[in-house]
């Protein structure tokens, strides 16, 4: 954890309640997902959505739900602008060619990651409808006109700040933090 | 996870660090993936410029640095010394700084003389990418080489490799050398005595002059191409002799205590250092290793363009 001050915004409780929430609302719009992809967005992104589609399983064990991990770093706007980030695996065995695609991101910033993931996505083809489900939303910081559409819960942030989602660890403390870098301000 | 190379130019692997070479491999696992799609493009590179200069003949690596670059949506253009103003007198340096005054940021060459790309990355204000110079090295081979290994068979460490034939006038050997026991391998080198320099032991590698012995001790054997153009003395008595000797053949594969993998660096003599069934067998993964040269080559540019400041 970084120093400065730290807010805890999600424990494991608040964490698994809002999951839930996401998951029926994207059932609510999608039925038994016959006609959409769900897409994690590498690297921090697929935390979100592994845990969304475990729990869209366990809440229909009988759905076929098809899945992919998209990594974006080819697809970056900064890239020789910023510190070089390592790619991480992507895994698209799915057609997304006249899908419902829902892509996944664990916190909606600027909005350029989204930007990157949508030319990203259209190297695989050409989908029907993408739609944007976000852990955590950062409202006023958005640099690109990006919306989600499944918000586990909208912040107020300013730049200096940086929003933590921990997920699956090792230790079992998942949650979301906030952290203010005193250096920064 | 953000890193970047140690170094602006890839000269050759002995300037790497072994975790440079592990952040190629890893890239390069993401280009694979790439080159696996329909559309094999990325935008990566869009705004930079590569000039391909070759001195030297050369038909997989060219098309190789050429496809990578097409696929990271760089510019290419293509520059060969015959039939270009090299003839009529102009330097090395002069050469590349006309090409570099047409706004080019990265230079692949290859070239006959030794040391070569270390003294044009020394003279000019561009990443400089060794694509083979003379005896020399030639990195990214070593590197496609290495990174089919670990393909194959899981991974470099603690594997052994023996490098087969012309190894004096081999810069694939030199780097492949180098590339491997930073990864943690052992290394053999296998041939005729005139064709193994006299202190290639210095470098930590066992030699071997049988070449059935060497064969029962490895896991991989890389097939090397006996460099006749290189050769102005005659270091063995006939080509029919060298293969009798060094050749690879169905039997001696047939015969080992285990199946091992084959590798050859192309081109391919044909009944020389390798015969055909073997070139064409289940154990060789000649072909792997060129497709795995675009991945590795796209690896190497797109990690080396970091280094190239964004201009407005």
């Amino acid at each position: 954890m970084q120093k400065g001050q730290t807010k805890r915004i999600f424990d494991k409780e608040l964490l698994s309640i809002t999951v839930d929430r996401l998951c029926y609302q994207l059932i609510e719009n999608h039925n038994d997902f016959e006609n959409t992809v769900l897409i994690g967005i590498q690297s921090r992104g697929v935390l979100v959505s592994r845990l969304i589609y475990k729990r869209l399983m366990e809440i229909n064990p009988n759905a076929h739900i098809d899945y992919g991990e998209l990594d974006i770093s080819f697809y970056r706007d900064d890239f020789r602008r910023r510190e070089l980030i390592v790619p991480s695996a992507t895994k698209m065995d799915v057609v997304v060619e006249g899908k419902n695609v829902i892509l996944i991101d664990d916190v909606l910033y600027t909005g350029r990651t989204i930007r990157a993931a949508l030319d990203a996505l259209l190297d695989f083809g050409r989908p029907l409808r993408v739609e944007l489900l976000t852990l955590i939303d950062r409202k006023f910081s958005r640099e690109l006109p990006i919306a989600a559409d499944y918000i586990g819960q909208s912040i107020d942030t300013i730049a200096s700040e940086k929003v933590l989602v921990q997920l699956q660890s090792e230790d079992g403390n998942d949650g979301v933090w906030i952290t203010s870098s005193e250096s920064k301000i | 996870m953000s890193q970047q190379l140690s170094v602006k130019h890839l000269l050759g692997i002995k300037d790497l660090k072994q975790e440079d070479i592990e952040l190629i491999f890893q890239t390069a696992d993401n280009f694979k993936e790439v080159l696996n799609r329909s559309i094999k493009k990325v935008p990566s590179l869009r705004d930079i410029t590569v000039a391909n200069i070759f001195f030297e003949n050369s038909t997989r690596t060219k098309l190789s640095f050429e496809l990578a670059e097409k696929r990271l949506s760089a510019d290419v253009v293509n520059f060969s010394a015959s039939g270009s103003s090299v003839s009529k007198g102009e330097t090395l340096v002069d050469t590349v700084n006309n090409i570099l005054a047409m706004k080019v940021d990265m230079v692949v060459m290859r070239h006959p003389k030794p040391g070569a790309a270390m003294f044009l990355a020394k003279h000019i204000n561009a990443s400089v990418i060794n694509a083979g110079d003379g005896t020399h090295e030639h990195p990214t081979q070593a590197l496609l080489d290495a990174f089919s290994i670990r393909e194959k068979l899981g991974s470099v460490e603690g594997k052994k490799i023996v490098i087969v034939g012309d190894i004096l006038h081999s810069r694939v050997a030199l780097s492949n050398i180098f590339c491997l026991q930073k990864l943690g391998a052992e290394v053999m080198v296998c041939g005729p005595k005139t064709l193994i320099p006299k202190y290639i032991g210095d470098l930590g590698v066992k030699v071997e002059n049988n070449l059935i012995k060497a064969l029962n001790w490895c896991d991989v054997a890389n097939m090397l191409r006996i460099q006749l153009e290189r050769q102005d003395i005659k270091y063995f008595p006939s080509l029919r002799e060298y293969s009798m000797l060094y050749g690879l053949n169905r039997t001696i594969l047939d015969g080992l205590s285990k199946e091992i993998v084959v590798m050859h660096p192309g081109p391919i003599n044909r009944g020389v250092e390798i015969t055909s069934d073997v070139a064409d067998s289940k154990q060789s993964i000649i072909l792997d290793q060129v497709e795995n040269g675009v991945a590795i080559r796209m690896a190497v540019l797109y990690l080396l363009a970091q280094n190239i400041g964004f201009k407005q």
